[in-house]
């Protein structure tokens, strides 16, 4: 039984030990050869996948393991997955950056691997204690990450802003979780459930217990009003880690709203459909358009995150498995795409210099027409116009809502897709139509450049065969 | 006689004390660390209280993990705050704006 354990476990117990072996061997490694600390952590990924994959649960089968402390499901095994994928192009994204700016340590390999520990805990938690530690696990790598220039006078303040508010939310999580404990007398998922089924829907502590979760929940995704953090964190972070954590942790925090508000408080669904129906309208408002007004390409892509979080709450709140599913693949989606536009902005910036501005953006088309294409493809995305991948997401969402019944709040999100448009198709015209103000030629390593082009394009492929992916997610809460 | 209630509303209590100290404060970014210590140890005066009333033991454990998690969180921000010293030489909260629009 405790092999079986620790079989199903196998995944999360090899990304702690290379990350403790990356951590050591940086030590031993010069600075000229830091390249090999980059390879290792490219490796523990290719590992870990095929480790995941050796093990995978039959889909609609899900196995506890740990005292019913760990899942092992479908959902859970393509998120890891997904999480490993997102990670690597970050991996390889991030070392031309943190090269040029002088910040290629190999502290940022341990730490944002120590991070996708946290995030695959967090996916894989069947408990309170296990969905608490993965969290923290991610939200404390995340803190030091932002704050890994240690000169940077903004990335010390975001670092600060981030663990402040960061820790707000668990404590407010936290104080959810305890009443939730109060009144169901069990931190197992399963048992809460089974819980709530018996009837004790109409418990004033319930309600309390899950309005706190639902707001630490919110906080940790950043949806309206509780996204004053994500701006300031996007913009002070260097490139790289800001690149990290606009992709990574958003596949964690959407198994953290599954795990909990589905898994554990799925017979309570009545009460968090109109909390989330709430954040999502505010998220999707405030995001399209505040993001109008940013001159700053980071904080311009924030608030644009905070839109896509409106979007990703849309289809949790749907509360079916076509739903879930929905959320699921847009945040998979949105993962990549993120990466993806801030993998331009870290090719544009040079010399230590971060391309923050969208003026950096102008005549991209006359530098470099590929990277302007790929840049396009992703703006087209991100927008969701058809034919792109970003456009099968938001209409997946969107239909989820409206069979659940929240036919206004899909009229919302389809006016502010609209609205969305203008500031992602400023970017395109800015590429196209604008003169050039450097005409310093867009370099970048061979790997770098081959993993935009394929971001680029799957953008388009997805979305040509966005069947697949679709029925991916799908299958996973079949 | 101490029932539940009086501890949840003790918890309750320090929990308010903690958000309304992160949210008022104006001067100090230690009195900010000092009020997630509070937020956190409010919830463990809940989980104990539940437990010891629930008669089950799943609440002081979590209360273990919580504990240490907090000392974790406590190092990283008080590092955060050391480089935040180093670059800044202020730890007042209203100087701490570069960030905004």
């Amino acid at each position: 039984m405790i092999l079986s354990d620790l079989q199903l476990a196998l995944p999360e117990i090899f990304v702690a030990a290379m990350a403790c072996v990356v951590l050591v061997a940086d030590l031993f490694i010069t600075e000229q050869r830091r390249g090999l600390t980059h390879t290792l952590a490219l490796l523990t990924l290719v590992f870990a996948a095929i480790i995941t994959l050796r093990v995978m649960v039959p889909v609609g089968d899900s196995v506890l393991a740990f005292s019913e402390t760990f899942v092992r499901d479908r959902f859970g095994d393509i998120i890891k997955l997904f999480a490993y994928l997102v990670l690597a192009g970050v991996f390889v994204y991030a070392k031309h950056f943190l090269r040029v700016a002088g910040l290629f340590k190999g502290e940022f390999y341990s730490l944002s691997l120590f991070a996708l520990l946290g995030v695959m805990i967090m996916v894989s938690a069947a408990n309170l204690v296990t969905v608490y530690l993965g969290l923290e696990l991610l939200a404390l790598s995340s803190y030091a990450l932002v704050a890994i220039d240690r000169d940077s006078a903004s990335g010390s303040e975001a670092a600060m802003k981030y663990f402040i508010l960061g820790s707000l939310a668990s404590g407010i999580l936290l104080y959810g979780m305890s009443l939730v404990y109060g009144a169901t007398g069990t931190l197992q998922l399963g048992e809460i459930s089974q819980a709530l089924a018996g009837g004790m829907s109409d418990n004033l502590m319930l309600s309390f217990g899950l309005a706190f979760m639902v707001v630490g929940i919110a906080f940790k995704l950043g949806a309206v009003p509780f996204h004053m953090w994500l701006p300031d964190v996007y913009q002070g972070a260097p490139a790289a880690v800001t690149l990290l954590i606009s992709s990574l942790p958003k596949l964690g925090y959407l198994a953290l709203a599954i795990r909990l508000l589905a898994d554990g408080m799925g017979n309570m669904h009545a009460d968090w459909q109109a909390m989330l129906a709430v954040l999502a309208a505010l998220s999707l408002i405030l995001g399209n358009v505040v993001a109008i007004a940013q001159s700053n390409i980071k904080r311009m892509l924030a608030y644009s995150t905070i839109s896509h979080v409106g979007f990703i709450l849309l289809g949790i709140l749907a509360a079916s498995p076509a739903g879930y599913a929905s959320a699921m693949f847009y945040t998979i989606v949105y993962a990549m795409m993120s990466a993806g536009a801030f993998a331009v902005m870290i090719l544009l910036s040079g010399n230590g210099i971060e391309a923050e501005n969208l003026d950096d953006f102008k005549g991209l088309a006359k530098r470099s027409p590929w990277y302007a294409l790929m840049m396009l493809m992703i703006m087209f995305s991100l927008a969701g116009i058809p034919v792109f991948v970003g456009f099968f997401a938001k209409w997946q969402v969107i239909a989820a809502a409206i069979q659940a019944g929240f036919v206004g709040l899909a009229v919302l999100a389809v006016i502010t897709a609209v609205i969305g448009a203008f500031y992602y198709l400023r970017v395109v015209k800015l590429m196209y139509f604008d003169e050039p103000e450097s005409t310093a030629p867009v370099t970048a390593p061979i790997d770098f450049r081959a993993v935009l082009s394929v971001n680029g394009l799957a953008m388009l492929g997805l979305g040509i065969f966005s069947g697949g992916l679709i029925g991916v997610c799908v299958r996973a809460f079949g | 006689m101490l029932t539940l209630a009086h501890f949840l509303t003790l918890g309750a209590i320090l929990f308010s004390i903690g958000v309304a100290g992160i949210f008022l404060n104006r001067k100090n970014i230690i009195i900010l660390l000092m009020s997630i210590e509070l937020l956190l140890l409010a919830v463990n005066m809940n989980f104990v209280a539940f437990s010891r009333f629930l008669d089950n033991m799943d609440g002081q454990v979590f209360v273990f993990f919580i504990l240490t998690v907090a000392a974790a969180e406590a190092a990283i921000g008080l590092a955060i705050l050391v480089v935040l010293f180093r670059n800044r030489e202020t730890i007042n909260v209203e100087d701490i704006e570069e960030l905004k629009g």
